[in-house]
């Protein structure tokens, strides 16, 4: 007769739900603060404009709701490989997995919530700052507070009209409040609202100041409302952003944010140079679109100018693909 | 036919089909790309003299009738059909450019005004095909587009903030008496004189040129053709250090 034998105890199992919440929380908390405090203010792109300080909070905020998540994955991961591998000499089978309904309902709770959260977020984030810096449009749906005035002094939270044009392959800028002179250069004034108004002579561009977080597309014959209030002084630059050709690469020039009263005295100087040279009466009148075949102060197309369209001209001419 | 041996003949199959694409490809490159010159102008006494002209056609075999641009050669004083040149760094910039090509408007007539040159300011001076001179050394900071047959094309280099309109001979004389064989020469044809000057940057680098006049005559919107390729109308200015 055998000896009976007493089965030896097995060890109480450990919680590993709670072990993994609190390993969850501590990591998730961590790395949230840390995205936070410490990479928040280096997010691109920056905190040089209200749209760009937007932006610049969002991914912040994006980043804070997925980081927890993707710890939840990778320590899920890592504690089932450290805490459940196969031990050496074990042969045996796992245990049978049945389907575990308190799981599934926080897995798909927990999923909705987050999705709705970003839904409600991104949609406050777009309404609030009028569009985030995108364009809206001719027609924009959400517009920014300030005063509409023919006229731009500082200090009255006048809102600055600007357009912004595109031809392959330069930018060139109109302020229909400085008597409709044009720059090469982008300059606003600090603390302001702005609007930009964009458009193209020729094919379709994408007006980028990446610094401002503006960003619209400079199609031709539509203009395109973007808007944004710059909160800091300095350089930043304009790019395209949409293919145009070969040269699209090199479509970019400069700005500058400057004080309310240098953004004065810089506009009403090139004004008044552009008024005494004579260009100021050289360019069209200022419209929100420009139809470049057609001369306004002729009031003829191009094609049909005698004396201006000489030999050259006939680039204009119905011989092309395309008219511009 | 054996595994291995299906697998080895699709394997060399790919290869070949790769390879054919390769080789049209590099063909199809190499046929089109044509090794400009660079124009070295050295600096005297501080300054640089650059030599340009604009035709309306020119003398290559691949694209005679695109409009173009030639760089003369300092030493030589021969025309070369390039866009490329290169500048010392820090030094002034004297340019030089004869407009053989007629008049076209400009697609924003912003840039009929003159930047980025010392003064703000060229100096123009027409004459006909028989060498009269009917406009004298006209020192301008704008050479409208609009109000009458004056400018031909731009030379800009948007880096620097340089947009010069070239102006072109008159209306008349662009539409009948244009150079009609390149590079074009001062005896015998219409042409426009302009000088302006400006300081090349302290930095050395590479500085894109181009012009913004819509000449490049049967492609979209006319910017196509001659309008973005080196050796025509666009091309690169070489500072190179002093």
């Amino acid at each position: 007769m055998s000896e009976t034998e007493t089965p030896a105890v097995a060890a109480p199992e450990p919680r590993h739900g709670l072990r993994m919440l609190v390993i969850w929380f501590v990591l998730a908390l961590a790395a949230d603060l840390i995205i936070w405090f410490v990479c928040k203010p280096h997010l691109p792109p920056g905190a040089m404009s209200e749209s760009a300080r937007h932006q610049q909070f969002d991914i912040a905020v994006l980043a804070i709701t997925g980081a927890p998540v993707v710890i939840a994955v990778l320590l899920y991961f890592i504690y089932s490989i450290v805490v459940w591998r196969a031990r050496p000499g074990d042969d045996g089978d796992g245990p049978p997995i049945y389907g575990n309904t308190k799981v599934q309902a926080t897995w798909i709770i927990g999923t909705s919530a987050i999705v709705l959260w970003l839904a409600v977020f991104g949609t406050v984030e777009l309404i609030g700052p009028a569009g985030a810096g995108a364009g809206e449009g001719p027609s924009p749906i959400w517009t920014l507070a300030g005063k509409q005035s023919s006229t731009w002094t500082p200090g009255t939270n006048t809102m600055l009209q600007v357009q912004v044009i595109g031809q392959q392959w330069a930018w060139t800028y109109r302020y229909p409040q400085f008597g409709g002179m044009e720059s090469s250069e982008l300059y606003l004034p600090v603390d302001t609202p702005v609007t930009f108004h964009v458009t193209s002579l020729d094919v379709i561009h994408s007006f980028w100041a990446y610094k401002l977080g503006v960003k619209a597309d400079a199609n031709p014959g539509v203009d395109n409302v973007a808007y944004t209030t710059a909160k800091a002084t300095g350089g930043f630059e304009v790019r395209c952003n949409e293919l145009c050709g070969i040269w699209h690469g090199a479509m970019y020039n400069s700005g500058q944010i400057v004080s309310q009263t240098a953004f004065q005295s810089w506009a009403s100087g090139v004004q008044a140079k552009e008024q005494a040279n004579g260009i100021l009466a050289a360019l069209p009148p200022y419209a929100l679109v420009y139809d470049p075949t057609v001369i306004p102060q002729l009031g003829k197309e191009i094609v049909n100018v005698d004396g201006i369209t000489g030999a050259a001209g006939y680039y204009y001419g119905p011989g092309n693909p395309v008219t511009p | 036919m054996s595994v291995p041996a299906r697998a080895a003949a699709l394997i060399v199959g790919f290869l070949i089909v790769v390879g054919l694409g390769v080789f049209t490809a590099l063909y199809y490159i190499g046929s089109a790309t044509t090794q400009l010159t660079t124009v070295h102008y050295p600096a005297s006494g501080g300054q640089v003299n650059v030599v340009l002209q604009e035709d309306p056609q020119n003398d290559s075999a691949t694209r005679p009738d695109w409009v173009s641009y030639y760089t003369q050669d300092p030493s030589s004083k021969q025309w070369v059909h390039t866009t490329l040149f290169s500048v010392p760094a820090n030094t002034k910039v004297n340019v030089t450019i004869y407009g053989y090509d007629g008049c076209t408007p400009l697609r924003n007539n912003y840039f009929s005004q003159v930047q980025g040159t010392m003064g703000g300011t060229v100096t123009v001076s027409q004459f006909d095909q028989h060498g009269k001179e009917y406009a004298t050394n006209d020192t301008t900071s704008v050479i409208n587009a609009w109000s009458n047959c004056n400018v031909g094309h731009t030379f800009a280099i948007p880096d620097l903030g340089i947009f010069v309109p070239v102006a072109s001979p008159n209306a008349q004389l662009s539409a009948n008496n244009l150079c009609s064989s390149s590079p074009c020469t001062t005896s015998g044809n219409p042409y426009a004189l302009e000088t302006f000057s400006f300081m090349s940057p302290s930095q050395p680098g590479s500085y894109r040129w181009q012009c913004l006049v819509p000449c490049g005559g049967g492609f979209l919107d006319g910017n196509g053709g001659p309008m973005q390729t080196l050796g025509w109308m666009t091309g690169f200015m070489y500072v190179v250090p002093s």
